[in-house]
């Protein structure tokens, strides 16, 4: 998802109140606010609390966790403006609502994506929590026989004159309170906070809600629904990009054990199957002959060469300070590099599936872990022709994402529902992607290459250039208006922060059949990669220390700068390393964040090299969870150097080259860095970390190299030498 | 043919290729066992065979008749318990899909090395893929419950 960071929530408030009885009561609002594609104008009304008579009080998340700590971040939220006991908080994923649970955002579309999910919650949340704590306030008051001031709120209860209740056992009469004026709601101060910012400590409960049932087994993902009587569905595709079906024999297949259907549908030829064994050896019988007249059919190095040659001509013009690019001619010394990013995989460890039970011309119910559930709902009412409210998304955890499960498209419900159709709704149908499906089946990280350039002159940078060639992955969609350039693809690298005189920044965006989207970052994991090494290598040619040049440049960008000082200090840059240890840093901003790091690599002598430390210094506004914070770090350099470390996805005469994690590499524990993370102190609001923590580690890990061997790290990944 | 799944005796009369990680999930609905590579490769289906770490993905259930299978769910022994302990303490999950595959990874270590060295960790536990790079918590989680068993 592109970055979001011109959000900025108002004041005007929406509550909503819903009695439900016995069970409890319900408290929901929305905050309108000013997006990226303008403003929301809606009022919507979303359920967000629910306070039950069991004491239980629940969350309900427009945004699905998939490991980035979101059901724990946003219930903090509500539990430190409602008083709660932390053991009586639970979370549960809404249901698919645009009207009630739309991201402001996303436009008010359900999503979770762009690192939103804290940032477009804050005040929504705070407002139900704060709402609600006053109904339980009015409702003690009542039982109490006192006057609403003299009602003490504190870990769940409500205390007066020698009397106490708890939560549930007010939440029937809260229920019959009139909400509270939102533009009269008063939050509590900082410096009173009992969740927020405060360090887990599992041994007084207070750590991450989804950690007990994930540890114990529990917890319920889409694969882990398999209601009886499940037909297992696999898809065989194209194996080049753009292939179609032009005939299949399914004689084989179909003799297969356990295989009930094989069916045609628009993207290949489905095999279901009792189990998913059946499934799998159903799929392997099938024959295919496949029509490859609109296929891909280039390898991945002419598609780099293609990408070049658009160069001859100019792109969009995304940036242009002082002269532009006529500054490149002029005094001093040119510089130039074209970098090369492959095709990457996003690979969650869950294989992307979803459970499908349709009743024909009835209903479906689609278990599922989406990222834009009501994108899901409304593709699988165009294939089997429903109406919304006869299509019900469960929305389960997922087994990460990284940008996998938000697709514009719908890809994977768009063919569960059509196997669905196909079979007549005969029995559940859980559709399924192997690894293999995952690693070969598209929707990557765009390929891309940017040609950096720059003059040097007088001891510094006169002019930079950086000139990119990738694939859209907005284009066509709903997420960009038609005929409008998607400079999505260069964010983090149009809006270069170094005071620079002359900068030109363009954008060529070329077509190709293979599928994109958005990969854990986005832009920023190639424009930051550029940037940031780019900027190691001329700061190497005119002798300037990587760290004092950037402080240099980053003058009037405090929270850049605040980040860069801290990671530095932290990671006692300037002091002397043992022979063969080497320092390099990078510093961005993306999604709203700010984020530095420094790694320290070690050079062996046969040139391999492991990068042993990485000292993290974030600035993300108000720290909500310090202790999520610091994984998303942890995890964002950990995705970030297996993709820059051993991760590319080739194509060879337009079919993808690697299959699984044996050719398709990611980073394992002997590579993993140890990581410290350092948090800037700050009262700004809070903004995201699920994405910030990856662009700057690869740039951090060559710019390392760099200073040990004087060599440009261009072409990615960087493989295991230096 | 019988299979000991977590202490339980249970008829198994499928196919003799299907692997186990099939046959615990779609048939017993133990689905704390993990797909995610189907090669071997990520051992997000991590079960202990006789106390041994074995990848359910590849094994054929039918191979296993007379051998002592736990998963996720059976997981009682003192190493298992003190691991899932450290797992929660250090809130070591992200997503959570690996997790089960690195519990019974580092039950399996800590079984035959209660006190493993920084080196040990790694490589017992390098064969086991988290794409959420929990690695650095992991590291820290094998060390405690490590603590844990005195």
């Amino acid at each position: 998802m592109a970055d979001t960071a011109s959000f900025t929530p108002s004041r005007r408030l929406v509550l909503t109140v819903m009695g439900i009885g016995a069970a409890g009561f319900a408290v929901g609002c929305t905050v309108g606010g000013a997006t990226a594609s303008g403003p929301v104008t809606q009022s919507a009304l979303g359920d967000y609390v629910r306070v039950g008579s069991d004491n239980t009080i629940t969350v309900y998340l427009r945004h699905i966790e998939f490991g980035q700590g979101v059901s724990t971040g946003l219930t903090t939220i509500v539990a430190e403006e409602i008083d709660a006991d932390w053991s009586q908080m639970r979370f549960e994923h809404s249901p698919a609502d645009n009207a009630k649970y739309g991201n402001p955002a996303f436009g008010g579309m359900m999503g979770t994506g762009g690192s939103t999910a804290i940032f477009s919650s804050w005040q929504q949340l705070r407002a139900a929590g704060a709402s609600a704590r006053e109904m339980l306030r009015q409702a003690a008051a009542r039982k109490f026989g006192v006057d609403a001031s003299e009602i003490l709120l504190v870990k769940g209860k409500a205390e007066a004159v020698g009397k106490s209740a708890t939560y549930g056992e007010l939440a029937a009469e809260a229920a019959k309170i009139t909400p509270p004026d939102p533009a009269a709601l008063k939050y509590k101060e900082a410096s009173a906070y009992e969740f927020i910012g405060k360090e887990r400590d599992s041994t007084k409960s207070f750590g991450r809600l989804d950690t007990p049932d994930k540890v114990h087994a529990k917890a319920q993902y889409a694969l882990d629904y398999h209601p009886e009587g499940t037909l297992v569905a696999l898809l065989a595709r194209s194996p080049k990009f753009g292939g179609k079906v032009a005939s299949f024999d399914d004689s084989a297949a179909k003799a297969v054990k356990g295989v009930t259907d094989v069916v045609q549908i628009s993207n290949g030829v489905a095999v279901v199957a009792t189990d998913f064994w059946a499934a799998k050896k159903g799929r392997e019988a099938l024959k295919i002959t496949w029509d490859d007249s609109a296929a891909e059919t280039r390898s991945s190095d002419a598609i780099f060469a293609d990408y070049k040659k658009t160069f001859a001509k100019s792109g969009h013009e995304a940036r242009k300070e002082g002269k532009g690019a006529s500054a490149l001619r002029g005094a001093g010394e040119v510089v130039t590099a074209d970098f090369e990013f492959p095709y990457l995989v996003h690979a969650p460890m869950e294989p992307l599936n979803c459970v499908i039970e349709y009743k024909r011309g009835t209903s479906a119910t689609i278990h599922s872990g989406s990222q834009m559930p009501t994108g899901d709902q409304a593709a699988a009412c165009a294939v089997l022709g429903l109406k919304p409210q006869q299509v019900t998304i469960v929305t389960m955890l997922a087994g990460g994402s990284f940008g996998r499960r938000g697709t514009p498209d719908a890809d994977l419900v768009t063919e569960a529902a059509q196997v669905a159709k196909a079979v007549n709704g005969k029995a559940p149908v859980k559709f399924m992607w192997t690894r293999e499906d995952d690693i070969r089946s598209g929707k990557y990280r765009p390929m891309s290459v940017h040609r950096m350039s720059a003059r040097l002159d007088k001891g510094a940078i006169d002019y930079w250039g950086d000139t990119t060639a990738i694939q859209s992955i907005m284009e066509g969609t709903p997420f960009l208006p038609p005929g409008a350039v998607d400079t999505s693809s260069i964010e983090g690298g149009f809006d270069i922060p170094y005071a620079i005189p002359n900068i030109a920044v363009d954008l060529h965006l070329v077509k190709a059949p293979t599928s994109v989207l958005w990969w854990r970052s986005v832009g920023h994991t190639h424009t930051a990669y550029a940037k940031e090494h780019f900027l190691d290598v001329l700061a190497k040619k005119l002798g300037k220390d990587p760290v004092a040049y950037r402080r240099e440049l980053l003058a009037k960008e405090p929270r850049l700068l605040g980040v860069l000082n801290l990671a530095a200090e932290k990671a006692g840059w300037g002091t002397t390393l043992p022979a063969g240890k080497f320092r390099g840093v990078a510093v961005h901003h993306s999604f709203s964040s700010y984020v530095a790091e420094v790694a320290e690599v070690s050079v062996n002598a046969d040139g391999t090299f492991h990068v042993d430390r990485v000292v993290c210094a974030v600035d993300c506004g108000i720290v909500i969870n310090p202790d999520i914070v610091r994984a998303q770090m942890e995890g964002g350099i950990g995705y970030g150097l297996s993709a820059i470390l051993g991760e590319a996805l080739t194509l060879k005469d337009g079919a993808p080259v690697q299959s699984n994690f044996y050719d398709y590499t990611p980073l394992r524990m002997a590579q993993m860095p140890k990581v410290e993370v350092f948090m800037v102190q700050s009262t700004e609001a809070p903004s995201g970390v699920g994405e910030p923590g990856v662009p700057p580690i690869g740039p951090a890990v060559a710019n390392a190299l760099l200073a040990a061997t004087g060599k440009t790290y261009a072409k990615l990944p960087l493989g295991t030498k230096a | 043919m019988k299979l000991n799944i977590n202490g339980k005796d249970q008829e198994y009369a499928g196919e003799e290729d299907r692997p186990l990680l099939w046959y615990l999930r779609e048939d017993l609905q133990l689905t704390g066992t993990k797909f995610g590579c189907g090669v071997a490769a990520c051992g997000a289906c991590t079960v202990l065979v006789d106390g041994q770490a074995t990848r359910a993905c590849v094994t054929p259930a039918a191979s296993l008749e007379g051998k002592k299978i736990t998963t996720i769910e059976g997981l009682d022994t003192p190493a298992g318990k003190a691991v899932q302990q450290a797992w929660s303490e250090l809130d070591v999950v992200q997503c959570g899909w690996c997790q089960s595959g690195q519990m019974l990874a580092a039950t399996a270590l800590l079984t035959t090395t209660p006190k493993p060295s920084e080196q040990q960790i790694t490589d017992g536990m390098t064969g086991n893929v988290c794409r959420c790079a929990t690695y650095h918590r992991i590291r820290g989680a094998v060390a405690r419950a490590s603590e844990i068993m005195g």
